[in-house]
């Protein structure tokens, strides 16, 4: 498996660390209440498909990466910087 | 139709012409008392002991491939019950005895065999929590001993001892620990449910749940509506996708698991060895292959197969533990699709929905509590009421924080560190 | 027999016996020419066996290879090269190959059908373990290891490429060849030690010239352009995610005895070209199995490649053209032809030897080599006198390496097999044989063709310049399994025959993957490379479905078995993981400290005196050191992170449960991190340096971790904070000086002296050290009036030397792991023992350090109310009754009179030791309920150790409470 990181260019998968969905980006408030942090640390849409990750580029750049790719063909589409793909 | 080693000579004799199928084809009907979806080890299991200990015959079990095709059907058969943390330690318990009785039950050799597995340690402190671990099994009623490092070479005299970069301290013993013949699990749950009149259903692919009014109806299926007064999704890999049929978003991530086999080779490996530093599992066929196993490629994944780096890492810690089995060549090299939970422990539990249950969640782990999550699922489909091994299982600890069972101690969240 | 004089013989033995052969010629040559048609044992019924094939995807000649260490077994015959002094081994046989005991497995194969063992050796219950089961282990398997660590040299290594074309047969070359002329990055790999393929082993023209010479001509220019690379004896073994593919290369052996054995490679390629050919697939006859019944491809590899004659008295047998240029090819070569059988009813053929049109043999005589054939057809049954037969059932593409990533082969009836499905693999073109296209003319064109594809797709100009070749259709009618009694052999490795397949479906084992794990047909070292096309139209006809209503499983990597020593090289001994060493490594090795792991560092367990025959007594008196004058510990090992930036505090007051932007300059303070769980993530010290400058630590085993941790919260939660981050872990050489006369020992080495005024607990700076700059932090882990003083890590060396001397001036010296320990235990101090993952702050007793005041990682998810349940297992120390009683670490706590079982289960010891200070063992644990309990006697049992102790729970700081040793 192969990522294009935007800093170093399509590097092996073993440079990267594999952290899971890109929800982690969405991080509620403090006081959002249980259901609402039940729902961001745990429950998940675990796609059989299109899916948007995150990676880290451990042994590279350092950088964040958001991934989008194919949970059912390994196919990558695409990858960015998390810090410009916060929404 | 008994098996016996009587009746095997008796069919060699006469052409193996008397040989019945294992299990009927029947067609759907349209309605059954219960219906589990998924004819994977679970699923046949809990559909085994509805029948036999419940006395549920009018159900069915829906399978969309064929039945053991999923991590039943490929996963390195270890069976154990080693765990420290209240709620697995009593589940996997019961499990374990289940199996001990299960070729006998089920009549059908599943080859179950206790050859003790060994959990190797490589620092103090490994060795104190693989101690705390024994003595959480004793307390359980199950067995460990501790090894210093001379008795893990009277048991293992082939591991590399000697100026490796991970030396071994001693190991902890499970001697009821083992192996079985993985396929032979599913088949014998299915012919012991057919045998009891369950319709056991392949090539029947669950399309949506029908529910009403909070509760459930049955389902649809590429084989036509069945209604069902309960319905018990058993799809580990599919678990997500089948709960949102309900509505329902799981605490679960799909991941890939690799395992390997070697060509066949002659006893070489008695035991179950696993690495402490670094996930390394392996264990000798009764056929010769040396089968093993590593950590999770560690992306999610519905491929059912992984990648290089992984199957590197599992080689290279089989060569710095056991250079002896540098000259086996691995055959086959595979992948399943676990359900991760956030603490790496299961869940069978009742949903929102009323008669809708789910047994889902056995990360890595499941192939082992094939019997006890079957036993177990079985009588929460049937009484309503937890069974009390199974009984820390939920799905709510995740919000509440309420008996949370992480076993390796990594975080009881996906990967959110 | 051999056809040509060899120009050099080398000798190599089999079974002892001393043999001539042509080194670097496949030992199954060698042996056909030594006229030795028994090889091997079959794996279950023992049966003998001879050469099948003349490649990697041979079933049963297995043999072993070398003596001791060296080696190996199940090692294909048909590939295993010849060399001077080669020792080569038959396998699964006992007493000998000819005269086999396990063969009586054979006799009673009646009852051993298909899956026979899931229906008996159940009873007695106790007997499966300890009877069968021994026995069955021991009559499985098929060669044995050694049993000793493995010695030879094993390497991996990475390759980049644009175009990777797998196979080196007529579509590879001239895929290679059109692919290189544009220009191409190339990597041309093959399995065998020759490339041309078939070519190197067909008799074909090729431009009006002997295909042989066209390859080598082919090869010429190939090997002339710099952007092409030529990989022999190197098999393609997996294909992998984004162009990746795994690739096994047979180095060395006696051609090259200093470089390793084995070579895996990782080749990542823009596109690939699968030109792996095709694989003859044998027919189920009666007795199909006996040595000398062989593929007729594999005749023809031996009589034109090799020039030995596989038989005297040759027959053919196929359902296809193939028989004839097999017959054709031995006529020429002048070794004779008993019978030609051609299972169609409708062909013409002409040759001078008997022909069997609409023939088919059934049935085979000849315990160890084959003898006579009986072949039925129109005219009658005949028998056969034969010492060879060659059989073909048509060809099988090789398609497994499309099939590694989930791909699906499809059906094709005009050649009876299986084809790519096109785009299977991403970036993968196929051509030629593996793509059903049998003809040379074919192969070359595709193999251009798809080239020029490739080529083009990658930006480069390509021509196709094909030459001309034959271009004759491939023409069969199926045959699977010739009617009759006997057992018709499908899966030789595994001895899987035609009644396993029939009965699998009459027990309702009818999916294909049913099949196959029920009979084991396809699981044997070759995955059914040969068998899996006939057993799955055996399967289809017993369960009335067509075959591609059957499917077929699931071709897996790797294509052929690679060694565990090649995938795994390097790892041996001590390459398994990274080696971390601290500046004062040499030093303490030297002073004869035993170096013990952690977290890939090497750290000193103790530092051992003359005299001392215990680590307790070496422990005990660093211990001393620390508590009584003053103590010298390499710290460097604890993660250091430099945070930066004008948001450099919010940073720390997201990431820490306590607040840090109230910290001031020059002053250290303690942090409590959470994970976003609410978990204990680490604990350390973070030292504010300058307004916006701070240094972290964290602790050794969570370094990496952290760092991930605050990149990723200032990269994807946080980017809004202005702050920069960086490990100086190693930059960093940093030691513990502690004990009552800290002080005195720093004073004597620093530039500028320091006070108590200057430097109070918890004050860090810049001081300078024998003219070197560095940092002084005054911490403590001991409890003792401490610091740490960090240099530059190439200063750490000399800086620990001189700390020694200094220290043990003053009636101290160095203290190791063993020494920290219990200085921190006495004080009650945690590490990764008590925060092993599962703990909260609650449960350290530290709820209220996580500061309501402020967001930060893990706050909401600590409010959870299991995570603060008084019932949870909390920190205590605990104190045994009797000073001289042992605590373990692992232990577990009850109530005094509880029994010792799961239900009463208390809680568990984390830490213990004997402090020589109190004299008494002391340990942490966490219990349930514990604060509530101080006071409580409980009982200890640690069952794995025998021990079963009472002890007081009392508060986990045992030594100096208040705190003043630290302060003073």
């Amino acid at each position: 498996m192969r990522i294009n990181c935007p800093n170093c260019g399509t590097r092996d998968r073993r440079e990267f660390y594999y952290q899971g969905d890109a929800l982690a980006l969405d991080r509620p408030a403090p006081d959002a209440g249980p259901l609402v942090w039940d729902d961001y640390l745990h429950n998940r849409k675990n796609p059989a498909g299109e899916t948007r990750d995150l990676w880290f580029h451990e042994a590279g750049c350092g950088a964040w990466l958001v991934v989008e790719r194919n949970t059912l063909t390994h196919a990558i589409h695409s990858a960015t910087l998390a810090e410009t793909a916060i929404r | 139709m008994g098996y016996s080693g009587f009746r095997v000579i008796k069919e060699g004799l006469f052409g193996q012409r008397g040989w019945k199928p294992v299990w009927r084809d029947p067609e759907p009907k349209a309605a059954y008392d219960a219906v589990i979806i998924g004819g994977g080890g679970h699923g046949l299991s809990t559909a085994y002991y509805l029948a036999k200990e419940h006395g549920l015959t009018n159900i069915a079990v829906l399978e969309k491939g064929y039945i053991g095709g999923g991590n039943v059907g490929r996963n390195t058969t270890i069976v154990r019950a080693n765990y420290f943390l209240p709620g697995n330690a009593e589940f996997y318990s019961h499990s374990l005895k289940l199996w001990e009785g299960m070729a006998q039950d089920l009549n059908y050799n599943v080859m179950h065999s206790q050859r003790g597995l060994i959990n190797l340690f490589h620092s103090d402190g490994q060795r104190d929590a693989f101690v705390r671990r024994g003595n959480a099994m004793i307390n359980q009623g199950d067995d460990a001993v501790l090894l210093d490092r001379e008795g893990v070479r009277r048991h293992l005299p082939y591991l590399d001892f000697d100026n490796v970069r991970f030396p071994i301290y001693g190991g902890l013993l499970h001697p009821r620990g083992g192996t079985a013949r993985h396929d032979a699990v599913a088949w014998g749950y299915a012919r012991g449910a057919d045998q009891r009149g369950v319709d056991i259903i392949q090539n029947c692919e669950v399309t949506g749940i029908d529910i009403e009014g909070g509760v459930v109806k049955g389902v649809q299926t590429t084989r036509g509506v069945i209604r069902a007064k309960k319905v018990g999704i058993v799809v580990a890999g599919r678990s997500g996708q089948v709960a949102a049929m309900a509505g329902m978003r799981l605490p679960i991530e799909s991941h890939v698991l690799q395992a390997f086999v070697t060509e066949g080779l002659k006893p070489i490996i008695d035991h179950v060895v696993s690495f402490g530093m670094g996930h390394f599992y392996i264990s000798q066929s009764d056929k010769g292959g040396l089968v093993f196993g590593g950590d999770l490629d560690f992306y999610s994944s519905y491929a059912a197969r992984g990648n290089l780096p992984m199957k590197e890492h599992v080689m290279d810690a089989a060569m710095t533990l056991m250079p002896v089995i540098g000259k086996a060549r691995v055959l086959r090299s595979w992948g399943g699709i676990m359900d991760m939970t956030p603490d790496g422990s299961p869940i069978i539990d009742k949903t929102p929905t009323e008669g809708l249950f789910v047994d889902c969640g056995w990360c890595y782990g499941g192939f082992k509590a094939v019997p006890g999550s079957g036993f177990s699922f079985a009588h929460l489909m049937a009484t309503g009421q937890h069974h009390e091994p199974a009984a820390k299982f939920r799905l709510d600890r995740f919000r509440t924080g309420v008996g949370l069972m992480d076993e390796e101690g990594t975080g009881s969240q996906h990967n959110l560190h | 027999m051999r056809l040509r004089d060899p120009a050099n013989t080398v000798s190599f033995t089999f079974d002892g016996q001393r043999l001539g052969g042509v080194a670097g010629e496949p030992v199954a040559a060698a042996l056909l020419a030594n006229g030795i048609k028994l090889v091997a044992r079959s794996f279950k019924y023992h049966r003998p066996r001879g050469i099948m094939s003349a490649g990697s995807e041979e079933q049963n000649a297995l043999v072993t290879i070398g003596r001791g260490a060296q080696t190996e077994p199940n090692v294909r015959a048909t590939t295993l090269e010849v060399s001077d002094g080669l020792e080569v081994f038959s396998q699964n046989a006992w007493p000998s190959l000819k005269h086999d005991l396990m063969a009586v497995n054979d006799l009673i194969s009646p009852f051993l059908g298909a899956g026979f063992y899931y229906k008996t050796f159940m009873w007695p219950r106790a007997f499966w373990e300890k009877v069968y089961e021994p026995i069955i282990r021991r009559a499985a398997g098929l060669g044995g290891l050694s049993g000793l660590r493995n010695e030879d040299r094993y390497e991996k290594a990475f390759a980049f490429c644009d175009v990777l074309v797998i196979g080196a047969g007529p579509a590879g070359v001239m895929a290679a060849l059109t692919a290189g002329r544009a220009g191409a990055d190339v990597i041309l790999a093959d399995e065998d030690t020759a490339m041309g393929g078939r070519l190197l082993r067909e008799v074909e023209q090729i431009d009006g010239r002997p295909a042989v010479d066209w390859v080598a001509d082919a090869l010429g220019e190939l090997q002339a352009m710099e952007n092409v690379r030529l990989m022999t004896r190197t098999t393609v073994t997996g294909a992998y995610d984004q162009g990746t593919f795994g690739a096994l290369e047979r180095v060395a052996g006696p051609r090259a005895p200093d470089k390793p054995l084995e070579c895996f490679w990782r080749i990542v390629a823009q596109r690939s070209i699968l030109c792996a050919g095709a694989l003859e697939r044998p027919i189920a006859f009666p007795n199909n199995d006996r040595p000398g019944i062989m593929m007729a491809s594999a005749v023809r590899a031996y009589v034109n490649r090799w020039g030995v004659a596989p038989g005297k008295s040759v027959t053919v047998f196929a359902n296809n053209d193939d028989a004839h240029r097999t017959a054709r090819d031995l006529v020429a070569a002048g070794v004779k032809v008993a019978a030609v059988i051609d299972s169609r009813e409708e062909v013409a053929i002409a040759g001078d030897y008997p022909i069997f049109v609409g023939g088919q043999v059934t049935a085979t005589k000849g315990r160890y080599a084959l003898e006579t054939i009986t072949v039925s057809h129109a005219g009658g049954v005949r028998e056969i006198r034969t010492d060879c037969l060659a059989m073909s059932g048509g060809w099988n593409p090789t398609v497994h390496l499309t099939c590694h990533m989930n791909g699906r082969p499809a059906w094709r009836e005009d050649i009876a097999s299986f084809v790519p499905t096109p785009d299977s693999i991403p970036g993968m073109v196929t051509a030629g044989a593996c793509n059903g296209s049998f003809s040379t003319a074919a192969c070359l064109a595709e193999g251009a063709a798809v080239a020029v594809q490739v080529a083009r797709g990658l930006g480069r100009q390509a021509e196709a310049a094909v030459p001309v070749a034959d271009d004759s259709a491939y023409v069969i009618t199926p045959l699977w399994a010739v009617p009759g009694k006997g057992r018709k052999w499908i899966d030789f490795q595994n001895d899987v025959h035609v009644k396993d397949i029939k009965l699998a479906a009459q027990e309702n084992f009818r999916s294909v993957e049913h099949m196959k794990r029920y009979t084991t047909q396809g699981m044997a070292p070759d995955q059914g490379k040969s068998s899996n096309v006939v057993a799955l139209a055996v399967l289809a006809d017993a369960t009335g479905r067509g075959i591609p209503q059957t499917g077929t499983t699931t071709f897996r990597p790797p294509y052929v078995p690679v060694s565990i020593a090649a995938m795994g090289a390097g790892s041996q001994g001590k390459g398994f993981a990274p080696e971390r060493l601290t500046t004062s490594h040499q030093v303490s090795v030297a002073r004869g400290a035993p170096m013990i792991e952690a977290g890939l560092w090497y750290r000193p367990s103790y530092f051992p005196l003359p005299g001392e025959t215990t680590w307790r007594q070496s422990c005990d008196r660093e211990v001393g050191f620390v508590r009584n004058a003053v103590g010298v510990c390499d710290v460097s090992t604890l993660g250091k992170i430099d945070i930066q930036g004008p948001d450099a505090a919010a940073l720390l007051d997201f990431v820490y449960a306590n607040m840090f932007s109230t910290l001031r300059v020059g002053r250290v303070r303690y942090g409590l991190m959470l994970r976003e769980d609410g978990h204990v993530l680490d604990d350390g010290t973070t030292a504010r340096l300058a307004e916006g400058h701070f240094v972290m630590t964290t602790t050794t085993a969570a370094a990496g971790l952290v760092m991930r941790h605050l990149a990723f919260v200032l990269q994807a939660l946080r980017p809004d904070l202005d702050a920069r981050v960086m490990s100086v872990t190693e930059q960093w050489a940093q030691f513990a000086v502690a004990g009552p006369r800290a002080r005195e020992l720093l004073n004597s080495i620093l530039d500028q002296e320091i006070g108590n005024d200057t430097w109070p607990f918890m004050a860090c700076g810049a001081v300078s050290v024998a003219g070197v700059q560095g940092r002084l932090f005054r911490v403590s882990f001991s409890g003792e009036h401490a610091y740490e003083i960090a240099v530059p890590a190439r200063r750490g060396e000399s800086l620990f030397r001189m700390l020694v001397t200094q220290a043990e001036m003053l009636g101290g010296g160095p203290y190791g792991m063993e020494a920290l320990n219990v200085l921190r235990i006495e004080k009650g101090f945690i590490t990764h023992a008590e925060i092993h993952g599962r703990t909260t702050a609650f449960d350290i007793g530290m709820d209220r350090m996580v500061s309501l005041k402020k967001d930060c990682i893990g706050q909401a998810a600590s409010r959870r109310p299991g995570l603060r349940d008084d019932s949870r297992a909390q920190l205590v120390g605990l104190r045994p009754l009797d000073a001289a009683e042992a605590l373990t670490a692992g232990a577990h706590l009850f109530a005094k009179d509880a029994k010792a079982v799961r239900v009463n289960d208390l809680g568990y010891v984390t830490s213990v030791c004997y402090s020589p200070t109190l004299q008494t063992y002391l340990g942490m644990a966490f219990l349930r309920g514990g604060p509530a309990r101080l006071g409580e006697v409980i009982r200890v049992v640690d069952h794995l150790r025998g021990i079963d102790a009472v002890a007081e729970v009392c508060d986990p700081v045992f030594l100096d409470p208040e705190g003043g040793r630290a302060r003073g």
